[in-house]
Parts: structure tokens; C-alpha cells; sequence
């Protein structure tokens, strides 16, 4: 909107500031003041201080966790299951994907099989996991590479169905081949969508691996929280879940990175990249 | 291949193509030994012997209730606190770390915590299903407040339009497709949790009802069981998308007359 600032009138004064904190304390103000919460309500004892340890004996002991063995065992076999799952799932989805997307016929014959199946939560096949495969890494893999395969097939069909007909009929009429317009148009113009279902299958494939290990008991960071859980442990309990909190946050922005960076000469992420200010 | 014989043959596929496979499957399975993998006709049996009718009120009942109770508490708080974070700018980069941090913890990790706070009754169900589907309904929500168009939002500051008129009746339908995504999301993560839930500290529920068939190896219940969920995952899903299009017919249609 164009407009000259409205002019003051001489002599009016200036509205006097409130002094604010500027913007880039807000976070750290926000961040400190709830730990200061969770610090004092349970030392005065306004929040139980069994369910509720005081913040600082929690991060102490997650500290304390960070040079014992048996936590980087714990993190490593969750890590263990949550690749697998999502390498299994990507590995078999991606291709099924093109293919089913690239084909009406294929899609149209699919579709009701893939709509029925695909809001089986895999969490109701825990079951079946332990007795198939028993309660060890298998049985996390299965859960967490059913999820995720689902994901990464509807993900790669909208990615190969949503190519701009436009270009793939350029492409045709200039004399490529299927393979050629498959590998030039179609599959170029797929990739922000699948970039984007691998982000949240890996979230997929990490709550599942989580639960396996929280339900089945298989070794990892679930198993490790709720044993200590029923051990007592409190303090270890919240510790674990903060670690693995930050675990989730990591793999996260890994993949956020991963994809702006695959994605640079992608006209979606040009623009965003004008947009923000 | 004409585009009419190609649409006839692609409705036929879609048609005749679920079928086969159903028949297949239960071909397949017709003379199996396996203990694990039941015949089908097994399966249905059993189905129909324990979800019609008589364990519906034993366990699908207490079991869709913990979850729409969670359901709904999510979305109360979800669409208000979104609404209040989306309408602040600093409210917004003040709540940034605490909700990216909360939101990243793997919901089965927070199961634990639950159970040793409120302990393994309904509420604690309720309260875990509420907390885990909050997320995506109020980042959702903030998302949506925030792409509410400028020019909208400007003017109806220069009518004199109260704060709350204007979010009742600009912010929050403008808002709305993009809420109601995220509460498309939490949908599917309610029913998760649930049965997670249940399977870790329940004496009734589905999913309390799959895990124990399974342990007691009553194989063709854990099937019916597992076939139910599944079924419940697609017809909260379809209802989902039929409400939503309702809702949202206005919206449709005033993209569809701006497009002209």
C-alpha cells in the first residue's frame, strides 16, 4: 500500500516506549523461564518431586548418561533399526512408486488395494511382529519399514503424478524416449515430493523403532526409558526422554539441510528463498 | 486406445482388481498349516463372532472413547493456542524452541512419563493421545493464521472491526483448509497412540484385545483384531474427508469463482 506517513502534528509528543526485550531474546527468555519452572515447582515442593525432579538433577544425569557405554549402545541400536526401516521402506517404495505412478492403468487397478491398506496402523501389527520375528531388531524393522513404506509410496505417486503434463508432452514430441522422459522430466519434477516423504518417514521410521523397543522390549533408547521407568529411575527416565527428544530434533534438521540442499536449483526453493526477507 | 475405452477399462481395473485379490488371498490361504497365517475363511469367522456385536461394548467403545476424548482436547488447545502464537509475532518467536523441542520427542518415548505420572487409567490414555495429536493441529493452525492473505488482514483493521469479530469470522475460516489438515494428521496419530497405549497399560481396548490374543496365541482373534483396526483407520479417514469437504464447500468455491 502507498501512502506518505501520516505527518505529526508539531508539537505533539512521541508516545513514550515501553522498554521491551528485543526479538532475539525472546527465545532465550522464553527457554530459561520454563526451565526455571520446572527447577523451582518441584523443590517447593508445588510439584511432586517423584513424578517431577528438579530440571537440574535431570540434565546433570543426562550429562552423567553421555559417558556411560551402555547409553551409546542404547542410541546406536535405535539408530540401527530406524536406517534399516527407513532404507527397506525407501528402497522398495521409491521404485514401486514411479512405476505405479507412471502407469494410469497400473494406478487405476492399485488404487483401492493401496487405500485400504495404507491406514493400517502399523502399530497393529506389533503382534504379528513378535510372533514372526521375535522380539529383536527384525521385528523393529518390519514395524518401522511397513510405516514408512507407505509414506514413501504415496509421497513418490503424488511426486510422479503431479509432473506438468506440458513437459512431459514437450519432451514427447521432441522424440524421447519413455526412459529418457522418465529420467529428464518426470523424475526431476518428483523429487521435492519424495524429498519431503523421506523427512517424515525418517520421523515415522524413528517413532516406530522407539515403540517396537517401548512394546517388545527390543534393546534401544524405548526399552532403556521405560526400564527405568519401573526401575524408579526418575531422574534417568526424563533424561533418556530428553535425549531422545534431541535425537528426533537432530535427525530432523538433517534431513531440512538435506533437502534445501538437493533442492537448490529446485524453482520451489528459489522462491522461498526470495520470499523470506 | 480411444480415452472412453481407456476410462472403462480403468473402472473395471479398480473394480474387478480389490476382488481378485481378495480371492486370492483367501485361495492362498484356504488349505494353510501355518499357525501363524490362518485361513481366510478362518479369519472372517472369527471376525464376525467377536466385533459383531459382542465385544464392541467391552472394548471398541472405551477404546473410541479415550481417543475422540484425546482428539477433542487436542483440538481445542490446538486451534486456541495456534491462534494466540499465529496472532503474536513475538508470541511466535517466543514459543519457537519449546514447541519445535516438544513436538521432536518420539510420542512413545513421552508413554513412559505418562504412566509414572498419571498412572495407566483412562485419563492417562487421554491425556497422552490429547498431548501427541496437539502438535501438528497447532503448528498447523499457526500456519495457517499466518498465510491468512495481507491485504485481507489490512482490510479489516481499517473497518472497525473488533479483535475478536475479526478472528472469529476472517482469521479463523481463512485458516481453516490448513487447520483442518493438521487435524487430518492427528487423526491418524490418535489412532496410533491409542492402541500403543493400550498395548502398554490397558485391561481393555483393541489393542489391549490384538497384543493379549497374541500372547494367549488365540491367532485367529489377533487377525480379526488387527483386520478391525485396520478397517477403523479407514473409515475415520473417509469420515474425516467427507466432513472436511463439507465444511470446506465454501472455500472450494470461492477459489473455484476467483479462478473465474
Amino acid at each position: 500500500m502507498e501512502g506518505a506517513a501520516p505527518t505529526v502534528p508539531a508539537g505533539a509528543a512521541a508516545p513514550a516506549r515501553r522498554a521491551r526485550p528485543p526479538d532475539w531474546s525472546l527465545p532465550w527468555l522464553s527457554v530459561v523461564g520454563v526451565l526455571a519452572l520446572f527447577e523451582v515447582l518441584p523443590r517447593i515442593g508445588a510439584l511432586n518431586q517423584d513424578h517431577f525432579p528438579p530440571i537440574s538433577e535431570t540434565l546433570a544425569r543426562l550429562f552423567e548418561e553421555l559417558g556411560t557405554a551402555g547409553f551409546w549402545e542404547a542410541v546406536g541400536n535405535t539408530l540401527q533399526g530406524w536406517a534399516l526401516g527407513l532404507g527397506i521402506a525407501a528402497v522398495l517404495a521409491i521404485p514401486i512408486g514411479i512405476v505405479i505412478g507412471s502407469s494410469n492403468l497400473l494406478y487405476r487397478a492399485l488404487r483401492v488395494p493401496i487405500e485400504f491398506l495404507r491406514p493400517i496402523p502399523s502399530v497393529a501389527l506389533i503382534p504379528l511382529a513378535i510372533l514372526v520375528y521375535g522380539t529383536g531388531l527384525q521385528s523393529k524393522v518390519f514395524l518401522a519399514a511397513f510405516a514408512c513404506f507407505w509414506q514413501l509410496l504415496i509421497a513418490t505417486l503424488y511426486g510422479v503424478q503431479d509432473t506438468d503434463p506440458v513437459a512431459t508432452d514437450t519432451a514427447r514430441s521432441f522424440g524421447f524416449s519413455r526412459m529418457q522422459r522418465l529420467f529428464r522430466v518426470t523424475l526431476p519434477s518428483a523429487v521435492p515430493y519424495i524429498a519431503t516423504g523421506v523427512r517424515i518417514a525418517s520421523a515415522v521410521s524413528l517413532i516406530l523403532t522407539i515403540t517396537a523397543e517401548l512394546v517388545i522390549g527390543a534393546p534401544g533408547l524405548g526399552q532403556s526409558i521405560n526400564l527405568a521407568r519401573s526401575g524408579g529411575n526418575v531422574e534417568l527416565m526424563y533424561a533418556l526422554i530428553l535425549a531422545t527428544g534431541i535425537l528426533g530434533l537432530l535427525l530432523n534438521m538433517i534431513f531440512v539441510r538435506a533437502e534445501r540442499r538437493l533442492l537448490r536449483w529446485h524453482p520451489s526453493q528459489r522462491l522461498a528463498k526470495e520470499a523470506t526477507p | 486406445m480411444s480415452a472412453r475405452r481407456r476410462r472403462l477399462m480403468g473402472t473395471g481395473l479398480e473394480v474387478t482388481v480389490p476382488i481378485l485379490l481378495l480371492v486370492a488371498w483367501g485361495l492362498w490361504s484356504a488349505n494353510s498349516e501355518d499357525y501363524y497365517y490362518p485361513p481366510l475363511t478362518e479369519i472372517l469367522e472369527t471376525f464376525a463372532n467377536t466385533w459383531l456385536f459382542e465385544r464392541v461394548g467391552s472394548d471398541v467403545v472405551p477404546s473410541l472413547t479415550r481417543m475422540f476424548g484425546g482428539y477433542a482436547i487436542a483440538i481445542v488447545f490446538g486451534i486456541g493456542l495456534g491462534m494466540a502464537i499465529g496472532l503474536s509475532r513475538r508470541g511466535r518467536i517466543a514459543s519457537a524452541p519449546i514447541v519445535e523441542f516438544l513436538r521432536a520427542i518420539p510420542p512413545p518415548a513421552l508413554l513412559p512419563f505418562a504412566i509414572l505420572v498419571i498412572g495407566v487409567g483412562a485419563s492417562m490414555k487421554v491425556f497422552i493421545i490429547a498431548f501427541v495429536c496437539l502438535w501438528p493441529i497447532l503448528l498447523n493452525t499457526v500456519d495457517g493464521v499466518m498465510g491468512v492473505d495481507p491485504t485481507l488482514r489490512e482490510t479489516t483493521r481499517v473497518y472497525p472491526i473488533t479483535a475478536a469479530d475479526r478472528i472469529r469470522n476472517v482469521v479463523l475460516p481463512a485458516a481453516s483448509p490448513q487447520i483442518f489438515a493438521g487435524m487430518r494428521t492427528s487423526l491418524s496419530l490418535a489412532l496410533i497412540m491409542m492402541v500403543i497405549s493400550e498395548m502398554v497399560a490397558s485391561t481393555n481396548g483393541i489393542g489391549y484385545f490384538v497384543l493379549e490374543s497374541q500372547r494367549t496365541f488365540a491367532i485367529p482373534e489377533m487377525w480379526s483384531g488387527i483386520i478391525l483396526l485396520g478397517i477403523l483407520g479407514y473409515v475415520l479417514n473417509l469420515g474425516f474427508v467427507l466432513v472436511e469437504r463439507k465444511l470446506l464447500r465454501w472455500h472450494r468455491g470461492a477459489r473455484m469463482s476467483a479462478l473465474g
